[in-house]
C-alpha cells in the first residue's frame, strides 16, 4: 500500500517551468481536439462516439469469441499468436525467439503495453538491446524515465533537457535547435532500423475478421519497425480487439482527433501476417502477443469492465484539472490521468494506491471528451466505495466511524447541538467581518481540521445562529 | 497453457461458455456521400496541402511525367513496379532505379535514394490520404525510406473517405499483408510540441492525380 506522494506533488506544483509546460501542452491539445470535433467540422461526432461505445461493449462482452476468431485469422494469414498471462511470459517469449534466431538488436515503436510490463529492462537484463524509436520515447529511454503522458511521452522535457541528454548519452555536440535534434535522432535511429533483427510494435486495434494488427503513428518509426527487420512482434492487450476492419472507419476517425486533433494520423498501418510470397518486402515472421497482465480482472464487473473500452487517446489527461496540475509522474503507474486513476486500482487492487480514486474533483470533463464514452466519474465513485468497504474490513475506519457516531448522537439532541454550535463558533473566535476561515484557531491547529483547512476555506459562522433568529422572529410576531 | 488460462478467465468473468456464439454485432457504420470527382479532387488538394503536402493534377500522362522529371532532375530515385508508372514512362527517366524484385537490393537503394516514386491504390479526398497496398507491384520501403515520396494515383481511384475505402476493401488481409494509409509527410511534435517534418519517414509528399 502506498500513500499519496505529497512531497512529489508539491514539488511539481512549485516547479513553474513544469507547470507551464504541462499547461501549455495539454491546453493546445484540448483546443485542437475541440476544433476537429466541433459540429461544423464533424457533424456526426456524437454518433461516432455512440457507435464506438456500442462496438467496444459488444466486443468486450464476447471477448473470448473475438480472441479465437482473431487467432484463427492471424494463423490463416501465416502469422502466429502467443498468449501471455503476465509480463514475465512476454519477456520469456521474446528472449526465447531472439535466442533461437540469434537476434541481438530490437527496434521498438511506441507501446503502452510494453511500458506496462517493463519489457526493455527485462530484455536488457538478458543482454538484448531494445531501442525505442518514437522520438519522445527515445528521449525518455536515454533519460531513463517513464512516459509523462500517454501520447506525448516527453511532454515535460525542454529542448535544453534534450540537448543535455543527447550530449551525455550519444556523445554529440550540444544542439538546442529542435529541427536539428530531430535530425540527430533520425540519423542514429535509421542505422538501428536497418541493423535490427526484430521489430516490436504495439497495436491500436486488433481486427478479428481480417486477422490484422492496426498501428497508428506520425513519425514513420512504427512502419520502419514493422517493415525493416525480418521478424515483427506486435504486443497487445487482449482488450484491443474489434470485430471488423470496417469498424476501423469509426475508430480511426475518433482516435486521431481525440489524441492530437488530427483527422487521421500520418500513418495507419493495417498489418496482416508476414510478407506474402509475391510481395517484395516486409517481415518473414509475424507474431501477435496477446497479453492479459490483469485485464481479465476488469471483466467480471458489469459496470467497471467499460474501463477496457479505452483506446489510449489521452484526451482525458489533457482536459483533467488534476492531471494538468500534478502531471504524469505523480500517478503510481504508467497510465496517468483519469484513465490511470480508474484502471490502476483495478489492475493492482484498490488498496494498493487507495488514494487514487479520491484524487478527482468528479467534474466529469473526462467522460465528456472520451471518444468511447467511458463513464470515468461513475467508476471513480464505485472504486471509492470499494476502498471504503475495504478499509472497514481492515478496521482502518475507526476514527471516521467514531466521528460520525458522535455526530449522529449530537444531531439527535437539539439542546446539545445548539450548545456545541455556540461553543464551536466561540472557539473559532471570529469577528463579524470575517466571511471565510482559512486557518484553524490556535487550539485546533492539528489533525484532520488542520489538514482540511490547509487547502480550503470554510465559511465563518453567522454572528447569530438560525435558532436565535428563529426565536427572535417568533417573539416579534407574538407567537 | 496460457491460452487456456486466459480464455477460461475471460469466459468465467463474462459468464460465457466455450464455442458460444455472440449476439449479432452492431452493424458497421459506413456512410458514403455522393461527391463529384471535381469536388473530390478539390477536397483532396485542400486536405493534403493543409498538411504541407503537394498536389498536382495532371491532365495527361505526359504532364505527370514532366512533373516527376522536374522534381527528380539530377537526383536519384527508386520507382515501384506499378503498371501506372510504366505506362507513364517513369522507369526510363534518368537517375531512376526500377524493376527491383529483391528485398536486400531494394532496401540498399531506398536507403540512399533521394526520391521514392510509387503508385497508390487509392486516395482519400476527405483526409488527403494515399492508400498503399503491398504487392509485387508496390514494395513498402519505397514510400518510407527516401526523404521524398512521390505517389501517382489514377483519378478514378480517388475515394471520398475512410468509409469508402473500407467499403471497397472490407477485409484488407484478403489481398495483402500490409495496407498503409499515408496522410501527409512524416512528422513529430515530441519536443516542446514544435512541429518537425521528416523525422523517420519522408519529409515531403507529392501526390499526382492522373
Amino acid at each position: 500500500m502506498s500513500l499519496i506522494p505529497e512531497t512529489a506533488i508539491r514539488n511539481t506544483l512549485a516547479d513553474q517551468r513544469l507547470q507551464s509546460a504541462i499547461y501549455t501542452a495539454t491546453g493546445r491539445l484540448v483546443e485542437k481536439r475541440k476544433e476537429v470535433t466541433s459540429p461544423a467540422v464533424l457533424p456526426d461526432y456524437q454518433e461516432l462516439r455512440a457507435q464506438a461505445n456500442a462496438i467496444k461493449k459488444h466486443t468486450v462482452e464476447n471477448l473470448d469469441y473475438y480472441l479465437e476468431l482473431f487467432e484463427k485469422n492471424v494463423l490463416r494469414n501465416g502469422g502466429k499468436v502467443v498468449w501471455c498471462r503476465d509480463a514475465t511470459e512476454v519477456a520469456d517469449f521474446i528472449l526465447r525467439l531472439a535466442k533461437e534466431r540469434g537476434a541481438r538488436l530490437i527496434v521498438k515503436s511506441k507501446s503502452m503495453t510494453t511500458e506496462e510490463i517493463n519489457l526493455n529492462e527485462r530484455l536488457a537484463h538478458h543482454g538484448l538491446e531494445a531501442v525505442e524509436t518514437d522520438l519522445g520515447e527515445y528521449i525518455l529511454q536515454l533519460a531513463e524515465e517513464r512516459p509523462y503522458h500517454i501520447i506525448v511521452p516527453a511532454l515535460h522535457k525542454t529542448r535544453y533537457d534534450v540537448a543535455e541528454i543527447f550530449t551525455r548519452k550519444l556523445g554529440v555536440e550540444r544542439e538546442v535547435v529542435i529541427e536539428r535534434q530531430t535530425l540527430i535522432a533520425r540519423r542514429v535511429l535509421r542505422e538501428k532500423f536497418l541493423a535490427a533483427d526484430i521489430g516490436v510494435s504495439g497495436a491500436n486495434f486488433l481486427v478479428a475478421d481480417s486477422g490484422s494488427v492496426t498501428v497508428v503513428e506520425n513519425e514513420g518509426n512504427a512502419r520502419l519497425s514493422t517493415t525493416a527487420p525480418k521478424i515483427h512482434i506486435a504486443v497487445a492487450g487482449i482488450e484491443k480487439l474489434i470485430p471488423r476492419a470496417q469498424d476501423l472507419a469509426t475508430f480511426l476517425k475518433l482516435l486521431g482527433r481525440s489524441a492530437t486533433g488530427q483527422p487521421l494520423t500520418v500513418y495507419t498501418s493495417v498489418l496482416s501476417g508476414p510478407r506474402r510470397a509475391h510481395e517484395i518486402d516486409g517481415p518473414d515472421e509475424f507474431y501477435v502477443v496477446l497479453v492479459d497482465n490483469g485485464r481479465t480482472k476488469l471483466l467480471a464487473d458489469v459496470e467497471k469492465r467499460q474501463s477496457l473500452f479505452c483506446i489510449r487517446c489521452g484526451a482525458c489527461l489533457n482536459i483533467c484539472p488534476v492531471y494538468r496540475k500534478i502531471g504524469g509522474h505523480n500517478y503510481p503507474w504508467v497510465y496517468s490521468g483519469p484513465i490511470g486513476a480508474i484502471i490502476t486500482p483495478q489492475y493492482h487492487g484498490v488498496m494498493e494506491d487507495s488514494w487514487l480514486p479520491f484524487a478527482s474533483s468528479l467534474c466529469g470533463a473526462c467522460e465528456e471528451v472520451c471518444p468511447v464514452q467511458i463513464e470515468i466519474p461513475k467508476i471513480l465513485l464505485l472504486l471509492r466505495a470499494e476502498v471504503i468497504r475495504a478499509k472497514a474490513r481492515e478496521g482502518k475506519d475507526r476514527l471516521e466511524k467514531l466521528t460520525f457516531r458522535l455526530w449522529a448522537w449530537l444531531m439527535q439532541h437539539p439542546k446539545l447541538f445548539e450548545l456545541a454550535g455556540t461553543a464551536g463558533a466561540g472557539l473559532l473566535g471570529v469577528s463579524a467581518e470575517d466571511r471565510w476561515i482559512g486557518q484553524p484557531p490556535g487550539g485546533l491547529a492539528f489533525g484532520p481540521l488542520k489538514a482540511w483547512l490547509s487547502e480550503r476555506e470554510m465559511p465563518a459562522p453567522a454572528p447569530k445562529s438560525f435558532r436565535q433568529l428563529w426565536r427572535r422572529r417568533r417573539k416579534a410576531h407574538g407567537a | 497453457m496460457a491460452r487456456e488460462t486466459i480464455l477460461h478467465r475471460v469466459r468465467t468473468a463474462l459468464g460465457r461458455s466455450a464455442g458460444q456464439d455472440p449476439p449479432p454485432a452492431p452493424p458497421a457504420r459506413i456512410r458514403i456521400p455522393d461527391v463529384s470527382l471535381e469536388e473530390r479532387i478539390q477536397n483532396f488538394r485542400t486536405a493534403l496541402e493543409a498538411l504541407a503536402g503537394h498536389v498536382f493534377v495532371a491532365d495527361s500522362p505526359a504532364g505527370a511525367l514532366s512533373y516527376v522529371a522536374a522534381l527528380i532532375e539530377g537526383k536519384s530515385a527508386v520507382a515501384s513496379n506499378a503498371p501506372l508508372l510504366a505506362e507513364i514512362g517513369v522507369p526510363s527517366l534518368p537517375g531512376v532505379h526500377a524493376g527491383i524484385e529483391e528485398r536486400e537490393e531494394l532496401r540498399r537503394l531506398c536507403a540512399s535514394a533521394d526520391f521514392g516514386v510509387t503508385g497508390a491504390d487509392y486516395a482519400l479526398a476527405d483526409t488527403g490520404s494515399l492508400v498503399m497496398i503491398s504487392s509485387k507491384e508496390e514494395a513498402r520501403m519505397i514510400s518510407l525510406l527516401p526523404p521524398v515520396h512521390i505517389a501517382l494515383v489514377r483519378k478514378e481511384r480517388l475515394l471520398t473517405s475512410l468509409d469508402e475505402l473500407f467499403a471497397v476493401e472490407p477485409v484488407p488481409s484478403a489481398r495483402t499483408s500490409s495496407m498503409v494509409i499515408i496522410t501527409g509527410p512524416s512528422r513529430t511534435a515530441d519536443i516542446e510540441q514544435m512541429l518537425v517534418r521528416g523525422v523517420h519517414g519522408p519529409g515531403q509528399v507529392h501526390a499526382i492525380i492522373v
